[in-house]
Order: structure tokens, then C-alpha cells, then sequence
């Protein structure tokens, strides 16, 4: 059932927004490549961000529902204990699997 | 139409901007208390920001025919400096006496560490002591989860705040239904680099509804977009969501949270 307000329908959603997400998709395609071509890459490649990229773009594929929250918390700190200080400390984007 | 901007940042705009704001219908905004960009060194710093929020910002503001509210807080981003969190907060009665400043914020986490919650829990307890609304920042990225989920444990354990009265800002896909769950609004930001675009919020919209939820530009000093809230009331018309919808989410949510505060005045 489609709630009330919904006048399109997911073919007309397809249409909308497959040009701009082509687009989206072929930056991350682009990204992908420029860590292979750059120095280091292999360093790179093992960085916890990256395993944390794939990881998500593997859940992309998945075909369940809700991608966009499983991602999120793909990226998340799973902990629950406050860190002793914050001094010096930024968000990288992906937790980086040890308590600091 | 009309919008409301129930978070922006206008002291790192520029006077232009509000002219922009006017002639596109925002005519009423709220700006919390934030980091400036760069760490403060003493808590004089926050005396002549907190002067801006309440004196300079609001007369700018009016030159356009927009009604500039703040809120004023000590940020967790520069909490870790406890001995100028402590004399920042003794300033800041003087400041929440305004006639324009509408409650505590954005206070909360940044990196969920020790002196942030410190900070905080201080702050919890000057706005229960005050009976003042709060606006809430949670942490960004990989901090996020587990920062509201510390900012909510935190409030929910005292009874004398209601939760309707507190506004968790910044939330995304994986904070929204604890949020709501436990009887807070809800804040969707639009920055376009880092955090929630038109088409996520929106889809947001779709699956949460709209109650309890405000959706804000976060503009400031950084890569960020002072009318994306229309941008974004754009995308919702543009899915065939009725203009009542329309202007609930833009309008009148943000009138309704903010209300609750009588020194609200919606333009
Ligand atoms: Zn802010």
C-alpha cells in the first residue's frame, strides 16, 4: 500500500534519479581507481576506511531493505564507554576499531 | 513560501546573506552557540560572542525584516578545557536573560569523551535549574551513534527535563527511531559535503513522518548552503507531497518546537 501523499510510482522514481545516481556511482568508481593508480595503494587498500568502503558497497548489493542505516552504522563506533580525553582527536568518517 | 531556519549559523555569513534569506521567505532564524572555527583561549572570548548572538545578530537581522533568535551554550568541541568551560557557564545566565535567546545550545558531544559529558551534565543541570528548552549537537560520523545514545541516557535520567522540550539536532538513518522513540524532536541537517541531502531527508520524511521534526542548513563558516531548506522543501513538493506537508516540516515544526519558548515570535 502507498501511503497517501505518493503520486509517483518506483518507475517514475527510477527515471528521476538514475542519471545523477550514474553519476554518483561513477565518482566512487573514480575514487576507487585513484587509490589503485597512486603510490602506496596496497597501504591504502588496508586502511580502515577503506575496509569499512567496501564493506558498505558490499551491502549495497545486498538487496536488503534499510542500506542507508546499515551503512551508517557500518561507519559507527559500536562501543559505549566515554574516551579518557578528546585532545588531539578528530572523526575520520569509520571507527577505526580500538578504544582510544 | 514561508520557512523558518531553526539552525544557522549567521555570525560567519555575510550581510548579504540576509538579504538573500529575505528575498527567498526565511524570514525567522534561530542560531545556537557553536564552535567558531578555531579554539577559544579564554572565556572572554565567549563574552563578546554571546553579545553578538544577542545584540549585533538580531539588529543585522532586522535591517532585512528577519527575527534572529539564539541559543547560548558551551559547545563540547571546545570542552575539554574544564576551567573555561566553568567560567563560560557562569557567564551565561546573563546571556540566557536575553529577550532573544530561547534556551541552552547546541551543547552535547563532540568525541564522547570524559570532559564532554562533564560539560554537559553541567549544563543539563543549569537548564533544569533555569526550566530552559535545549538544543542538542550530536557528534559527527563514526562518533555519532554512541554520542546520542550518551545524550539521551544522560537527559532521560533526569525527570525534570521533558523530552519534548529538547530538540536532538543533527540526527541521520541510524539515530532517528531511538530519537523519536524516546520523545525528542529531531533535527535533520543539510550539508552538503558531510552530512544529509535534500533527497535522504526527505526520504526521512517519507518513512518517520513529519512529527517532532525540524530540518535546518547548519550554515556557517564552512562549505555550506544557507538556502537549503528550501532546496529541500523543493525536493519534498517535487515527490508530490501536499503543500500543507510542505509547510508543516518548514514552517510550522520549527514554529511549534521553538514556541515553547515565549520569547518566540515567528515572522
Ligand atoms: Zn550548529
Amino acid at each position: 500500500m502507498s501511503p497517501p501523499y505518493q503520486t509517483m510510482d518506483a518507475m517514475e522514481i527510477l527515471e528521476l534519479y538514475f542519471v545523477e545516481n550514474r553519476a554518483r556511482l561513477l565518482d566512487i568508481a573514480s575514487f576507487l581507481d585513484r587509490i589503485d593508480r597512486y603510490e602506496g595503494a596496497e597501504t591504502a587498500r588496508a586502511d580502515f576506511r577503506y575496509t569499512a568502503f567496501q564493506n558498505a558497497v558490499d551491502l549495497l548489493k545486498s538487496g536488503a531493505a534499510g542500506r542507508t542505516a546499515a551503512i551508517q552504522t557500518i561507519f559507527s563506533d559500536p562501543t559505549t564507554e566515554p574516551l579518557e580525553s578528546a585532545v588531539g582527536l578528530k572523526a575520520f568518517g569509520a571507527w577505526k576499531g580500538e578504544t582510544r | 513560501m514561508k520557512a523558518i531556519d531553526p539552525h544557522i549559523h549567521m555570525v560567519s555569513r555575510t550581510t548579504d546573506d540576509y538579504l538573500q534569506l529575505a528575498i527567498a521567505g526565511i524570514h525567522t532564524v534561530a542560531e545556537p552557540a557553536f564552535w567558531a572555527g578555531f579554539d577559544r583561549t579564554s572565556a572572554d572570548s565567549f563574552r563578546d560572542y554571546f553579545q553578538t548572538l544577542t545584540v549585533t545578530e538580531p539588529a543585522r537581522a532586522a535591517r532585512f525584516g528577519i527575527k534572529h533568535f539564539c541559543w547560548i551554550g558551551m559547545n563540547a568541541k571546545e570542552a575539554e578545557n574544564l576551567a573555561m568551560t566553568e567560567d563560560v557557564l557562569a557567564l551565561m545566565p546573563e546571556f540566557l536573560d536575553a529577550p532573544t535567546a530561547l534556551g541552552i545550545g547546541e551543547i552535547g558531544l563532540n568525541k564522547n569523551s570524559r570532559n564532554e559529558i562533564k560539560t554537559l551534565e553541567l549544563q543539563l543541570d543549569l537548564a533544569v535549574r533555569r526550566n530552559e528548552m535545549i538544543l542538542i549537537h550530536t557528534p559527527h560520523l563514526e562518533d555519532k551513534l554512541k554520542g546520542t545514545r550518551i545524550i539521551m541516557e544522560m537527559i532521560l535520567s533526569e525527570p525534570r527535563i521533558d523530552p519534548a522540550r529538547v530538540l536532538i539536532d543533527h540526527a541521520e538513518e541510524h539515530t532517528i527511531k531511538e530519537i523519536k522513540d524516546n520523545g525528542f524532536w529531531f533535527g535533520l541537517t543539510l550539508y552538503p559535503h558531510s552530512k544529509g541531502s535534500p533527497e535522504r531527508a526527505i526520504d526521512v520524511v517519507e518513512l518517520y513522518g513529519t512529527e517532532r521534526l525540524c530540518i535546518n542548513s547548519s550554515a556557517d563558516w564552512s562549505v555550506s548552503d544557507p538556502l537549503s531548506i528550501l532546496k529541500c522543501a523543493n525536493e519534498m513538493r517535487r515527490r508530490g507531497h501536499s503543500e500543507a506537508a510542505v509547510a508543516k516540516v518548514f514552517y510550522d515544526n520549527p514554529k511549534s518546537f521553538l514556541s515553547q519558548c515565549p520569547k518566540f515570535q515567528a515572522g
